[in-house]
């Protein structure tokens, strides 16, 4: 394939281009990204911010109060746990478990996702009953009784936790890949490109799959913040990380004992999980209007 | 005849994103009893806004800035919110151009068409079993009267289950209901197959003789006004530029763009002569100069057009918005 | 409908109801360790007797044959014996569940009626403070992590405010003869009123708590529909009638707007069903849900196994029924 044909395609490059301007000039969307990568940046440098190490136990500052509270200290702010561990420092430290769960779950979902919805929408025939099937079946769980029901059979574990949810996760972005794919195959420029003799996988990777990503993308972004919830469910069950590695959904279940004396220490995890998941929540709403107009309200 | 309908120097504008667009721009407008007023335009030019500006049916972004509306002696803009509902659908009655989007797909039509005699008939029995006998009664009348075979076995089906047609008149059953005074018909073929659409205005023609009613009848074809209309107001970008008994301005045009329409449909009197559609495009509503709206398209333009035009007396019962009337042949 | 186009829906079901019952199966036959090791546990056994207790749960038969037997038992509610309690584990889930049934209904009630109300007011003063309350409310809705909701809410209703029951179902005092095992039919089938609405006061936070991302969902999707609806043919050609206000709104327009709000519903009935298990967690409810979280720590996997197979087929049919619903509701539609 030349250049010269490659020219038929919609150039989605400048059409990129001006949908992120329009996603910049959204302030409250450039606000949620800044949380965002606040939170980011946090999990990648928890050891030189974090104030405290994380695991370290204190039993003189047990249940240890917010520092503007009497009784508390400005180098543990947010007070201690019921081990006096710093939570400011662990609410850094599970900020890791967070983001890293919520992006190997959706960066593996995209991936499964975008290749069995290419297959489904450009073979059809027998690839797309046998996808649509397994989609139907995976349809037909609960979303966090499946994720629990894998986690009690495979045990608790970081990569387990990915697995768990990422079994069921790609459906989500398989479905809108396919119907998009559908659309597209007929178009003229994928026509002329198949005219032209191009293979399947050219026409796959090349010409359909840059022109679909904007929804892809858009839809993986909304459900990296439920993935965030769901992790967080999982571990606050105790079928997440094990202890005493720290991380959100842990942390305010350990929380639960003490909520007629000490109610921070339940209190603030949960802060940072609702900042962290508004924020994408909102970041992705503000790239759904730019980018993908048609769902926008 | 007597009065009707009467709108004084209407301004209806909406608030968009671009800019103020004033959607109707001083607009006059009278319709007597029983008499049939054509209004036509191309889409754009404000004649169905002008009869939602009427009906009091302006949607948010819009409002009616200032005029007078009055109808059967009174004055609807100055009638709350309640007592325009009292009239509306009593009085006065619109249909809309496709039936198919202006039937609601989740009521039948037996409800749809009762409802608005629940809201309005007076005349109903008390009693809750005479009352519903006597809507179920009147609903099949309305419909045996519009044309809809075995009515009474039809009303309990929804609106996909008829025939494009069948649901106009329908719509039309529902509108005429409660008898009204005027009946605002907003494009009521212009969604149909033209076999059918010579039916549905033969019936509203023949409706309106034997119900003493009047009908403004929107459309953009002046061939369905030379039929049916006793009158013709013709809209251009917001503004009527003419008006007139529908005779008259059909033979002896006094504006350059009702020529231009005229000469762009096929007439049989002009049969074998080539049709010239009108050059150019309405322009845009938003931020217009203070000037004849129709110079950039004209054919008969020169530069004294360049200021605001006002209606002119164009012999008996007849007005046009142009400065050339004179010259027009 | 059609009675055959019904019945064409339910053969449509039977692939997905083995697909999801395979998957249950295969969830549980690929645990690590042994579940005759398990039930044994500490006691010490003849090779022969663990043998004949293998041979028992037909654990020497083939995979396959396996999956059949499976499927062939979980058609008669025969999921076998709950080491743990010592009974067959459809008792122990049948005792369970009117807990979790009369908990979720209530969520599903209160995320109705505060969902439509407020999703058709947003709608029609569009723009307005209440809209942007609205808007703002249902975002947090959707990113509140529920078990840390359910713990504030016990913060501020029952230790600060103590106007609430921290946990439970029904307070030690109060005895209600069990007919119907829901509590708020059992106390007034008793004539107690005082314990009805103590069973009230347990229920409002779990439910409440159960509720919310429904509601936050389901507001957003009367809002939107409401608004596209609002923007129809049919509404202002209804409004030429001169009907008045409240038929144009709740007739006319509710009618059509709320056929993707009950889709949506049962689809977000998922996340009422799968936010049990944390709620029963939160608020102690001695429903199914918590029962098999716990029935995850004892490795009591036979239970855990049963009730995912539950929630599954009940979500499946759910949302047969809003299919159904959905053809109801919505005329034009021909199944």
């Amino acid at each position: 394939m030349t250049e010269a044909t490659l020219a038929s395609a919609p150039p989605a490059d400048s059409l990129f281009r001006r949908n992120l301007r329009d996603f910049r000039s959204n302030r409250l969307a450039m606000a949620s990204v800044i949380v965002v990568l606040i939170f980011v940046i946090m999990a990648v440098a928890a050891p030189l911010i974090a104030p405290q190490d994380p695991n370290e136990t204190d039993l003189f500052r047990r249940l240890q109060p917010p520092a503007w509270i009497e009784g508390g200290e400005w180098a543990f702010v947010l007070g201690c746990d019921g081990l006096g561990r710093d939570i400011f420092s662990r609410i850094i430290y599970g900020a890791r478990i967070s983001i890293f769960i919520g992006v190997a779950v959706i960066v593996l979902a995209t991936g499964v996702g975008i290749l069995a919805g290419l297959a489904a929408g450009y073979f059809r025939g027998w690839v797309d009953v046998v996808i649509g099937r397994i989609v139907d079946i995976l349809l037909g769980f609960p979303y966090l009784i499946f994720a629990i029901g894998l986690m009690a059979m495979m045990g608790p574990g970081l990569f387990n936790i990915v697995l768990a949810l990422a079994y069921k996760e790609w459906v989500i972005p398989c479905r809108v890949v396919r119907g998009e794919t559908l659309a597209v195959r007929e178009l003229e420029y994928v026509e002329a490109a198949r005219a032209l003799g191009a293979g399947s996988r050219h026409i796959m990777w090349r010409e359909i799959l840059p022109n679909i990503l904007s929804p892809v993308i858009v839809v993986s972004t909304i459900r990296m913040a439920n993935v965030i919830i769901l992790e967080a469910s999982l571990s606050f069950l105790g079928l997440g990380v094990q202890p005493p590695t720290a991380s959100w959904g842990s942390m305010v279940s350990d929380g639960r004992a003490f909520i007629l004396e000490a109610w921070w220490v339940s209190t603030f995890p949960g802060v940072a999980i609702l900042l962290l998941v508004l924020a994408i929540n909102v970041a992705s709403q503000g790239l759904r209007d730019a980018f993908d107009p048609r769902f926008s309200e | 005849m007597t009065l009707l309908l009467e709108v004084t120097n209407l301004c209806t504008e909406f608030n968009t994103r671009a800019g103020l667009v004033r959607a109707v721009d001083g607009v006059s407008l009278r319709v007597s009893r029983g008499e049939c007023l054509g209004v036509v335009g191309e889409s754009g030019s404000g004649k169905s806004v002008t009869f939602a500006s009427v009906m009091g049916l302006v949607r948010s972004p819009g409002r009616i800035t200032h005029g007078m509306i009055f109808f059967d002696g009174r004055e609807l803009r100055d009638m709350s919110p309640d007592e325009m509902r009292a009239t509306r659908g009593r009085d006065i009655a619109m249909t809309m151009q496709d039936a198919l989007t202006a039937l609601n797909p989740a009521l039948t039509v037996g409800e749809q068409l009762s409802e608005v005699l629940i809201a309005h008939d007076e005349t109903l029995p008390a009693g809750r079993a005479a009352r519903r006998v006597a809507i179920r009664d009147k609903c099949v009348e309305m419909l045996g009267l519009v044309g809809i075979p075995s009515p009474q076995s039809r009303l309990a089906q929804y609106p996909h289950e008829f025939s494009g047609g069948m649901r106009q008149r329908i719509m039309i059953a529902i509108a005429l209901a409660c008898r009204p005074k005027l009946l605002i018909a907003d494009e009521p073929t212009t969604a149909l197959d033209v076999t059918i659409q010579a039916q549905v205005l033969e019936l509203i023609s023949d409706i309106r003789a034997r119900l003493g009613m009047a009908v403004v009848l929107i459309t953009h074809d002046l061939g369905v006004v030379a039929e049916h209309c006793d009158r013709v107001m013709v809209m251009y970008a917001g503004q009527v530029v003419e008006e007139g008994p529908t005779e008259q301005v059909i033979t002896q045009p006094r504006h350059p763009y009702t020529r231009g329409l005229l000469a762009s449909i096929p007439r049989p009197a002009m049969r074998g002569q080539p049709l010239t559609p009108i050059n150019g495009q309405v322009p845009d509503l938003v931020g217009l100069p203070p000037q004849c709206r129709f110079q950039s398209r004209c054919p008969m333009a020169r530069p004294e057009c360049l200021v605001e035009v006002p209606m002119f007396d164009a012999g008996p019962d007849r007005r046009a918005r142009c400065l050339r009337l004179e010259d027009m042949p | 409908m059609s009675f055959g186009k019904l019945l064409e829906r339910i053969i449509q079901l039977i692939p997905v109801l083995l697909g999801v019952s395979l998957i249950v199966f295969v969830m549980l036959a690929l645990t690590p360790g042994d579940p005759v090791q398990i039930m044994v546990g500490e006691q010490s056994i003849t090779p022969e007797q663990e043998a004949e207790l293998r041979r028992d749960l037909g654990l020497d038969k083939p995979m396959v044959e396996r999956f059949f037997i499976f499927l062939g038992n979980a058609a008669q509610f025969d999921f076998g014996q709950s080491y743990y309690h010592g009974r067959p584990v459809s008792a122990v889930i049948a005792e369970r569940l009117p807990a979790t049934i009369e908990l979720s209904l209530v969520a599903l009630i209160v995320a109705l009626v505060t969902a439509i109300p407020l999703g058709v007011l947003a709608a029609i003063r569009k723009n307005s403070v209440l809209d942007r309350l609205a808007t703002v409310g249902s975002l947090l809705g959707v990113s509140l992590p529920g078990f840390w909701f359910g713990i504030l809410l016990i913060m501020l209703f029952s230790v600060h405010l103590q106007i609430l029951p921290v946990s439970g179902r029904i307070g030690y005092a109060s005895e209600v003869p069990t007919v119907s095992g829901f509590l708020l039919i059992d106390t007034l089938l008793a004539g107690d009123v005082r314990a009805f609405g103590e069973a009230l006061r347990y229920l409002i936070l779990p439910a409440i708590t159960l509720g919310l991302p429904m509601t936050a969902i389901l507001m957003r999707v009367t809002r939107t529909s409401m608004l596209e609806v609002m923007r129809q043919d049919y509404i202002t050609f209804a409004e030429a009638k001169g009907l008045p206000r409240r038929r144009v709104l709740f007739r006319h327009a509710l009618k059509n707007a709320l056929i993707p709000t009950v889709s949506v519903a049962a689809i977000e009935m998922g996340s009422l069903l799968g936010g049990n298990m944390i709620v029963e967690t939160v608020f102690g409810w001695p429903g199914l849900g918590r029962l098999v979280v716990e029935s995850i720590f004892l490795r009591n996997y036979p239970l855990v196994q049963a009730a995912v197979l539950l929630y599954a087929v009940t979500y499946v049919l759910l949302n047969f029924i809003a299919d159904i619903l959905y053809t109801v509701l919505n005329p034009r539609v021909k199944l």
